[in-house]
């Protein structure tokens, strides 16, 4: 019997709805296996013919994107309640992802950046979308824009973690034949990725490491051969899970922590700061001082795609 | 009733810890609000444990630990140097005072130097009032919850204490 | 089954329970998770204290245990001994500070319980994720290194020697004696220094048990106690030692000239010959000389080879090479005594620009019998002198320079007084800031001194110049000094003096200190475990200090610490093995990405990479437990044994869960 699955997409850019169809020709078998109820990028988007559903109903829940606005919330734990597996796709909805950057800032100071003070903007009146609104035909009303950026799992219980910004296409096929293989490992798993960081399978040469002075890609021509970090290049490597294949660096860019934390690590954000710190080549207060000022943005590097999933979450009002 | 800071202290085991107890051998008394915490070594003191100590109510740490040179695994120390300084410049993005995490060189011979250490560092955080990060975390999301038709019980807002 | 914790709360007499609410911290404990039982008693480091856990443990009731009493300092060991009788993993005991932290550093009981409270509850939550460890021994290996072969070095080696053990000696110079060969007499008995130290390096050169390497420097130490690796470097003498018999014509008929060498002493003041092809002294062990390349013609110039063509033996070798060799010992003594500080630096007292300003170790040379003035005490034009100043605390308890006391200036200033009174006519000032004459017959070597006529001006010296005012004084020194005794200014013209320079740390220090992995403090000595009750060992097992790699001490002290230094390798050689700590960091190879983020961060070397694998590893008989590492790794695959992220997070949450 096919599967019955559900696919959303949340707080996200639809990249990873791309990455399930570049699968290509897996596609096909893709298709083959599994019906899909819900895919609003694609396929089907009426939500009332999901309410409709029996509880559990579907076999899986896929869902991209981070938990942004009410409505995100709201789909959310409708699919919840009607499958029997929920997994989050892709760094939003596994860790925030780069929406999560929104929680250096307040809601209020989200809509007047974008609304009002962006550089492309002319809104002299100062208009910010309304929740509501009352028209002859009865009340309009919008989602509702949070303050807070949220992983999917902390709204909902999720039982598997496909990671990736977007998620490795092959990979989000092999982590779905886990379901129609029945191999499923134990819930909470990250599934579709490795065990280890990204070092594992980079291809770079690493040796010790000690930094005197930290470099922004844009400014130097990295040696192809070496570590990133050796270089003075900020790469999250070390601290992000593999899977990916090392695309970015393969690219020659420094890994910037799409895959997540390993396991057991609580806030890779943190993390990654204190491996560099540790790495730092001076002794005195002010020396150490001079190398420090030569990472730009030091937290939300770190942070890129994981601070809602970090322990702090967001920045206190 | 006034406010009573409660502090975390990392105090290394050789120096620091030391040095606290010899503020207790020789009956110096100093403010109650700081609890330590021993290791081995200020070098252990991973930076996480800070931010975690900050999330569940401290409202401030303190990370003692030998004098440069003096550090019993020679330069743990100033590995903790270099992530404190570094964690200290991220603290305002968090909207936490940098003031908040202090770090002190304390040797075992200084039982004065850390009963000074523990009520100046009570005081500064006196005066900056309670943190209650956790707190004001899930404040910050009150407002958070789904105003449309829900297909269920709601978990917005909650705290999540997974 | 969910662990179960036992809290044990002492009263420690009224210690705790005077400021301890401690009804209301057992009550407390009662209700946190995981407790299986709660008892309080007067003293629990007692006997009946103890045996309350010990029958706990043994009924079965509980399998953690957490007493919250003194520091973990103080009793750690002793309850975890109890876990030990009762077949319990030590390791599953924890310790609460509630009097150090609590009852003897806050004066209102609220505030003490309420701290206690936290802090107990803190030690449950970790009690709970405690995992038991194996204790780990490594066998000792009963050889021992000692490098430097001087005073200190020599008792050490002695000293294990006779117990049966092998040493090997390894000295820098060409032969071993230290500086102490040069001197003349010691105080304050005044026994003449070489016929107490030559019988002591004659044993030593001819031990069965003792591998003396002189004239040769350690390169590199690996390992761990009971198990060092060592690579010395004998460097090449171009004589063989096996054929030279040490009859000294090479050096006899040698047209070299040696140029002596910064941190060694004044050529016109040698102790040896100063040809080219040179023995240090005349007593020297080993009694064989050795080739100065630096001024020997034959590799200066291409020929001479002299010394070849005179010696009967053929022991001349100038094709020789610096070899190596590699040996294993079980525990290291760092014995490399000190180099006097330079006082040329200190332009004001003229040090090598004026005539007859000489160093103490210069000045010890001159009144040895066998140096190149036969003990006389001269000038530099070959006459008697008629005054001498002795400058005390040249280089030493001064900010400048070194702020410590080197210790044994005072006492050889006293000792210089009385010999040049005793071999000359001359007027004899001391200049010091105090005299320090703290040991055993010392003051009464002063009192004697004070009876000898010989002036005490009380002092620093300002400076020594040739700022001469009359004809008589054309050729004298002029010191200028404030007399703080009497509140002025004193001008004295001598004929000679002798600053008594600081002992400083040996050269290469650093680099020994390295090797061992034991730490130089601010003034460069090497760090002793405890200042008081470890002079002699380090923070590395099985690395031990003398003499003044520790800090400037005399000779009594010395020889003292060499004898607690060999008893303290003794007594780890007949221990056979040595319990190692348990508690060190391991990495997870399953998680280990190989980043090589940690590779450089242990000071102690211990962790390695893995080429084939590619994964980091950590050597744990090398590891100290320090944890750097851990907190650095940013995948987690390092856990630090006993303080691992778990339970510290367990902490965290435990102190700040009870409000």
């Amino acid at each position: 019997m096919k599967l019955k699955v559900g696919i959303y997409w949340g707080a996200a850019c639809g990249g990873c709805d791309v990455a399930i169809l570049d699968t290509h020709e897996k596609l096909l078998d893709i298709a083959a296996k599994m019906d899909i109820y819900l895919w609003p990028i694609a396929l089907d988007f009426k939500y009332d013919d999901v309410k409709k559903m029996e509880d559990g109903y579907l076999d899986a829940a896929i869902y991209s994107g981070a938990i942004r606005n009410s409505e995100n919330e709201e789909i959310a734990i409708l699919l919840r309640k009607k499958s029997k597996v929920m997994i989050a796709l892709g760094a939003c909805a596994h860790l925030g992802g780069i929406p999560g950057l929104a929680n250096f800032y307040t809601r209020d100071e989200m809509l007047k950046r974008i609304y009002i003070d962006s550089e492309s903007t002319i809104n002299e009146e100062g208009v910010i979308p309304l929740e509501s609104w009352n028209v002859k035909e009865g009340e309009l009303d919008l989602p509702r824009f949070y303050n807070t950026v949220k992983t999917l799992d902390q709204v909902v219980d999720v039982e598997y973690y496909i990671p990736g910004c977007p998620p490795v296409p092959l990979q989000i096929y092999s982590a779905l034949s886990l379901i129609w293989d029945d191999m499923l490992p134990p819930v909470g798993s990250v599934i579709g990725a490795g065990d280890k960081a990204l070092c594992e399978s980079c291809p770079r040469v690493k040796e010790e490491k000690t930094i005197s002075e930290f470099k922004r890609i844009q400014q130097v021509l990295p040696d192809p051969e070496k570590c990133f970090l050796e270089q003075g290049l900020v790469c999250l490597g070390a601290a992000t899970r593999s899977g990916c294949g090392a695309r970015c660096i393969k690219s020659g860019v420094p890994c910037r922590g799409c895959y997540g934390p390993l396991d057991d690590v609580p806030d890779l954000g943190i993390k990654m700061l204190s491996a560099i710190a540790s790495v730092l080549e001076p002794k005195e207060e002010k020396e150490i001082d001079d190398v420090l000022d030569t990472i730009v943005d030091p937290l939300r590097t770190f942070h890129r795609f994981s601070m809602p999933a970090s322990i702090l979450r967001r920045k206190k009002e | 009733m006034e406010f009573e800071p409660k502090l975390v202290g990392f105090l290394c085991n050789w120096c620091s810890y030391t040095g606290a107890d010899l503020a207790g051998t020789a009956r110096i008394s100093y403010a109650p609000n700081l609890r330590a915490i021993r290791v081995m070594c200020s070098g252990r003191i991973d930076p996480t444990f800070i931010i975690k100590a900050l999330y569940e109510g401290a409202d401030g740490v303190l990370i003692a630990g030998c004098h440069p040179g003096d550090c019993h695994y020679q330069e743990g120390n100033y590995k903790a140097l270099r992530r404190y300084k570094l964690l200290k410049r991220i603290l305002p993005e968090y909207g936490v005072e940098p003031e908040r995490v202090h770090l002190e060189w304390v040797a075992a011979s200084e039982g004065e130097k850390f009963a000074k250490v523990v009520n100046e560092f009570t005081d500064k955080i006196k005066k900056l009032g309670p943190l209650n990060m956790k707190q004001s975390i899930f404040d910050s999301m009150k407002e958070d919850i789904v105003v449309h038709e829900s297909a269920g019980e709601e978990k917005g807002g909650e705290a999540d204490e997974a | 089954m969910p662990e179960r914790v036992g809290v044990y709360i002492c009263h420690c007499g009224s210690n705790i329970a005077g400021k301890i609410d401690i009804e209301k911290l057992a009550g407390f404990a009662e209700k946190l998770d995981n407790v299986a039982l709660v008892r309080d008693y007067k003293f629990m480091c007692s006997d009946p204290g103890q045996n309350l856990i010990q029958s706990d443990l043994e009924a079965g009731l509980i399998d953690r245990v957490v007493v919250a009493s003194c520091s973990p300092l103080m009793h750690e060991n002793t309850f975890r001994k109890v876990c030990e009788r009762s077949g319990v993993n030590p390791y599953l005991f924890t310790m609460t500070n509630i009097r150090e932290q609590c009852s003897w550093v806050h004066i209102d009981e609220a505030s003490s319980t309420e701290k206690a409270m936290d802090l107990l509850a803190a030690s449950v939550r970790r009690a709970v994720y405690l995992e038991p460890l194996e204790k780990r021994e490594v066998a000792i290996n009963p050889r021992t290194l000692v490098i430097g072969g001087g005073i200190a070095g020599i008792q050490a080696a002695l000293d294990l020697a006779e117990a049966g053990k092998e040493v090997v000696l390894v000295e820098r110079e060409p032969s071993i004696g230290g500086h102490m060969a040069k001197f003349d007499k010691t105080f304050p008995t005044l026994d003449c220094a070489a016929c107490i130290l030559t019988p002591r390096m004659v044993q030593i050169g001819q031990h069965a048990n003792i591998h003396l390497m002189s004239y040769a420097e350690v390169e590199e130490i690996n390992g761990y106690v009971g198990n060092f690796n060592i690579k010395v470097r004998q460097k090449a003498r171009y004589v063989d030692a096996d054929l030279c018999n040490g009859c000294g014509m090479c050096w006899e008929k040698c047209p070299g000239t040696r140029v002596p060498r910064k941190g060694n002493v004044h050529e016109k003041l040698s102790l040896g010959p100063t040809s080219s092809i040179y023995m240090p002294f005349m007593q020297a062990i080993p009694a064989i000389p050795v080739i100065d390349r630096e001024s020997c013609l034959y590799f200066q110039k291409g020929k001479c080879r002299i010394c070849e063509q005179v010696c009967e033996r053929n022991a001349i070798n100038y094709d020789m090479e610096d070899s190596f060799e590699e040996f294993e010992v079980g525990n290291i003594i760092i014995a490399t005594g000190f180099q006097p500080f330079d006082p040329s630096v200190i332009k004001r007292y003229g040090y090598g620009t004026l005539p007859n300003v000489l160093t103490s170790v210069e000045f010890e040379i001159m009144n040895c019998a066998s140096g190149s003035t036969g003990g006389k005490i001269l000038k530099a034009d070959g006459t008697e002198p008629k005054s001498i100043g002795i400058v005390h605390c040249v280089g030493s308890r001064d900010k400048h320079y070194h702020e410590y006391c080197s210790r044994v200036c005072c006492m050889y200033a006293l000792k210089f007084a009385h010999l040049i009174k005793e071999k000359t006519d001359a007027e004899v000032y001391n200049f010091y800031i105090d005299l320090r004459c703290f040991g055993k017959g010392y003051e009464e070597f002063y009192d004697r001194l004070l009876g000898e006529d010989v002036r005490f001006i009380r002092g620093k010296v300002g400076e020594i110049s040739r700022w001469v005012a009359e004809e008589d004084e054309k050729d004298q020194l002029i010191v200028r000094v404030e007399d703080t005794l009497v509140g002025a200014v004193r001008r004295i013209p001598l004929d000679m003096v002798v600053l008594c320079t600081a002992l400083e740390k040996q050269d290469g220090l650093d680099r020994v200190a390295k090797m061992c992995s034991v730490s130089v403090g601010k003034d460069g000595f090497i760090i002793e475990k405890h200042p008081k009750l470890g002079p002699v060992s380090t923070a590395t097992d099985g690395v031990f200090i003398v003499g003044v790699a520790q800090s400037p001490k005399d000779i009594p002290d010395t020889v003292a610490q060499a004898s607690a230094a060999s008893s303290a390798v003794l007594s780890m050689i007949t221990r056979e093995k040595i319990e190692i700590e348990a508690a060190t960091a391991e990495i997870i190879e399953e998680k280990c990405s190989g980043c090589r983020i940690c590779n450089n961060l242990c000071p102690y070397l211990a962790i390695n990479f893995d080429e084939e694998k590619k994964v980091s590893i950590i050597n744990e008989a090398l590891c100290k437990g320090c944890g750097t590492c851990v907190a650095a790794c940013p995948s987690n695959a390092i856990t630090a044994k006993h303080f691992n992220d778990k339970q510290i997070f367990a902490e965290i949450e435990g102190l700040l869960s009870a409000r």
